[in-house]
């Protein structure tokens, strides 16, 4: 019966973000919606995915890593690489962005992921700052000044990309390794006394994360003209953090809500940074203070929804919504 | 020649991280607590260093000592403002309250000030160099150590002498027992925030009469790299981070003598990572088994 239903939910949700899809399209064809908005769109797009990336590892998995824009940058260069230096498609650069970040998930995990909380953020945003170097200091994609890229990000491979990355992170959260990887968040100790391999599926998590800020790397670089490892700085890495805090860390409609909300204010305030980078961190201090939770906590969107039908005899236990 | 020249600016770098991450290990040994803010207090102590020189007029010394004081009470603000609520929260929000509030202070400086750097008058420190075996050493440099190990000395002094020094170390150890006893928790943390606060002000005009350039965001990395040397030498351990600083200093100026000095800024975080692999609780540090 529950499946059922979810299933339905979800060509529901499926349906929804097609009919979504074809309006803007319309939109952007037609020329009805000027390019500052088509580009605050794909910014949109871009950071959902960097937000739903970082929310597997820092929401679900418990996991804070502050180094998330370095996997951006790997994924950025390595598609860069492809496109522009071997002049291969883009669907194919978009491809090895993201798997280019993943192996760099891979051998940063295995050794980080055995610190805990404070160590691992240390840790995390020293490999960002590593990664920031490395490009620093490779001629071939241009050292400082950077690397020029074409445009070839479309609001398609946008669409795409976020959904893929939703419907996997969602899955992959609702699966057996997804419930393993927030028994860890609960309790890391209790994880390991219950035999599960927690090193294996924070390293899981860390590596799926990688992968697609490797991709909103691609997506970013072939939306962007140049790509500089200035770019990708802590405060790179902050912007991304920002989303999955302001969200509420276990909840991916949390994150998404907050990516879109902040790109939008940050869109209007992009003449005055300091005044956002002031906003920004106020924010972060007051939520820590007053809802340290986040926005949303752990509860989903829909979870508001599927409230009220099982207030009576409903399942109990809640399974089919649920993080934590 | 040029080595043993190295080795000395090596020396100098490493008391200043020194310095810095004498604040970071006590305050991580008493709160448990990586306060992020810290690297912009020493930026806050070089501003507070330049002005009393170039507007009050001031010479180096009561100029190192009013940073120093402004930075103790900054510390204090900032301790009661926004890390003693979170006192029992978890972990992650503390941290995050951390990174807002660095750059908070950051952004708030850049916000009133501008983003342009400050150069340091170049007069402030006398500049004559001293010829030991062959090489010169700046007086500068030299200053800069003695400096630095007499504010290490008086801090040794303070903790193990005086009575706060010995609340500080009892809040450390167990924080609940030394309430049962009578001290106050609260007063103790803060004068802590207090002192480490004051050397990372210090350490901002030495870094500023050093260096001459100031900038708002000057903290970010000098304030990383200092907490990688309490690390270094075993987070929560006074000595360990004078000898994780000096070490530090060291091993970056080995990288530049050696010419990479564009990777100066990689080595210190793969010293860290190596570190934490390696020896998680540092060169200093026991080791000390999980209990659940």
């Amino acid at each position: 019966m529950t499946n059922i239903k979810n299933a339905k939910g979800f060509w529901l949700s499926i349906l929804l973000a097609i009919v979504f899809f074809v309006v803007v399209q319309f939109l952007i064809n037609g020329a009805l919606i000027n390019d500052f908005y088509i580009n605050t769109l794909f910014f949109i797009g871009i950071n959902i995915i960097l937000a739903v990336s970082l929310h597997l590892i820092i929401g679900i998995t418990g996991q804070f890593s502050i180094g998330h824009a370095g996997f951006l940058a790997v994924g950025a260069y390595a598609s860069a690489i492809i496109s522009m230096k071997l002049e291969l498609p883009f669907a194919l650069a978009l491809v090895t962005g993201g798997i280019v970040a993943a192996v760099a998930g891979l051998i940063i995990g295995i050794p980080s992921l055995r610190l805990k909380g404070d160590y691992l953020a240390i840790a995390t945003l020293g490999f960002g700052e590593i990664v920031r170097i490395i490009f620093l200091n490779i001629d071939y994609v241009g050292g400082a000044s950077g690397m020029q890229v074409s445009h070839m990000t479309t609001w398609p491979w946008i669409f795409v990309s976020v959904l893929v990355t939703i419907i996997v992170i969602t899955n992959f959260t609702n699966s057996t390794h997804g419930r393993a990887c927030i028994s860890v968040r609960e309790d890391e100790t209790a994880a390991d006394a219950m035999g599960i391999n927690t090193t294996y599926y924070k390293v899981v998590a860390f590596v799926i994360g990688s992968f697609f800020a490797g991709i909103a790397g691609a997506l970013y670089a072939h939306n962007f003209y140049i790509i500089q490892p200035s770019n990708f700085g802590f405060l790179k890495s902050f912007d991304i953090l920002i989303f999955v805090v302001l969200g509420g860390l276990g909840s991916m409609s949390g994150a998404v809500i907050a990516a879109i909300l902040l790109t939008i204010i940050s869109t209007f305030l992009q003449d005055y940074p300091e005044t956002r980078m002031i906003i920004y961190s106020l924010v972060l201090i007051v939520m820590m203070l007053y809802r340290p939770q986040g926005l949303m906590g752990t509860k989903e969107i829909t979870s508001f929804f599927k409230k009220r039908k099982n207030v009576e005899g409903g399942p109990k236990d809640g399974n089919h919504h649920t993080v934590a | 020649m040029e080595f043993v020249q190295q080795l000395v600016n090596g020396i100098s770098l490493g008391s200043i991280y020194a310095l810095i991450a004498l604040g970071y290990t006590m305050v991580y040994g008493i709160v448990k607590l990586i306060n992020f803010a810290h690297g912009d207090v020493f930026m806050v102590g070089a501003f507070v260093g330049f002005y009393a020189i170039t507007i009050l007029d001031m010479s180096f010394f009561p100029a190192l000592i009013l940073a120093m004081v402004v930075c103790a009470l900054f510390g204090i603000l900032v301790e009661r403002i926004a890390y003693k609520p979170l006192r029992n929260a978890t972990r992650i929000a503390a941290l995050i309250t951390a990174i807002g509030v660095s750059l908070l202070i950051e952004y708030g400086v850049i916000y009133f000030r501008g983003a342009q750097p400050e150069a340091y008058p170049g007069d402030v420190l006398p500049t004559s160099s001293i010829d030991i075996f062959g090489v010169a050493i700046s007086s500068q440099s030299l200053f800069i150590l003695t400096i630095s190990i007499v504010l290490m000395v008086i801090l040794q002094f303070i903790v193990h002498k005086t009575k706060i020094g010995k609340a500080m170390r009892a809040v450390s150890f167990d924080a609940e027992a030394a309430r049962l006893m009578g001290i106050n928790v609260d007063n103790t943390i803060s004068a802590t925030f207090a002192i480490g606060s004051a050397l990372a002000g210090a350490a901002g005009v030495i870094f500023g009469t050093y260096y001459i350039k100031i900038e708002p965001l000057m903290g970010v990395l000098p304030g990383l790299k200092a907490f990688v040397a309490a690390v270094l030498g075993g987070i929560g351990i006074i000595p360990g981070a004078m000898v994780g600083g000096l070490l530090l200093g060291l091993i970056e100026s080995l990288v530049s003598a050696f010419g990479y000095s564009l990777w100066r800024d990689a080595v210190a975080f793969v010293v860290l990572i190596l570190i934490l692999i390696f020896l998680p609780s540092g060169l200093f540090g026991k080791n000390r088994r999980e209990k659940v």
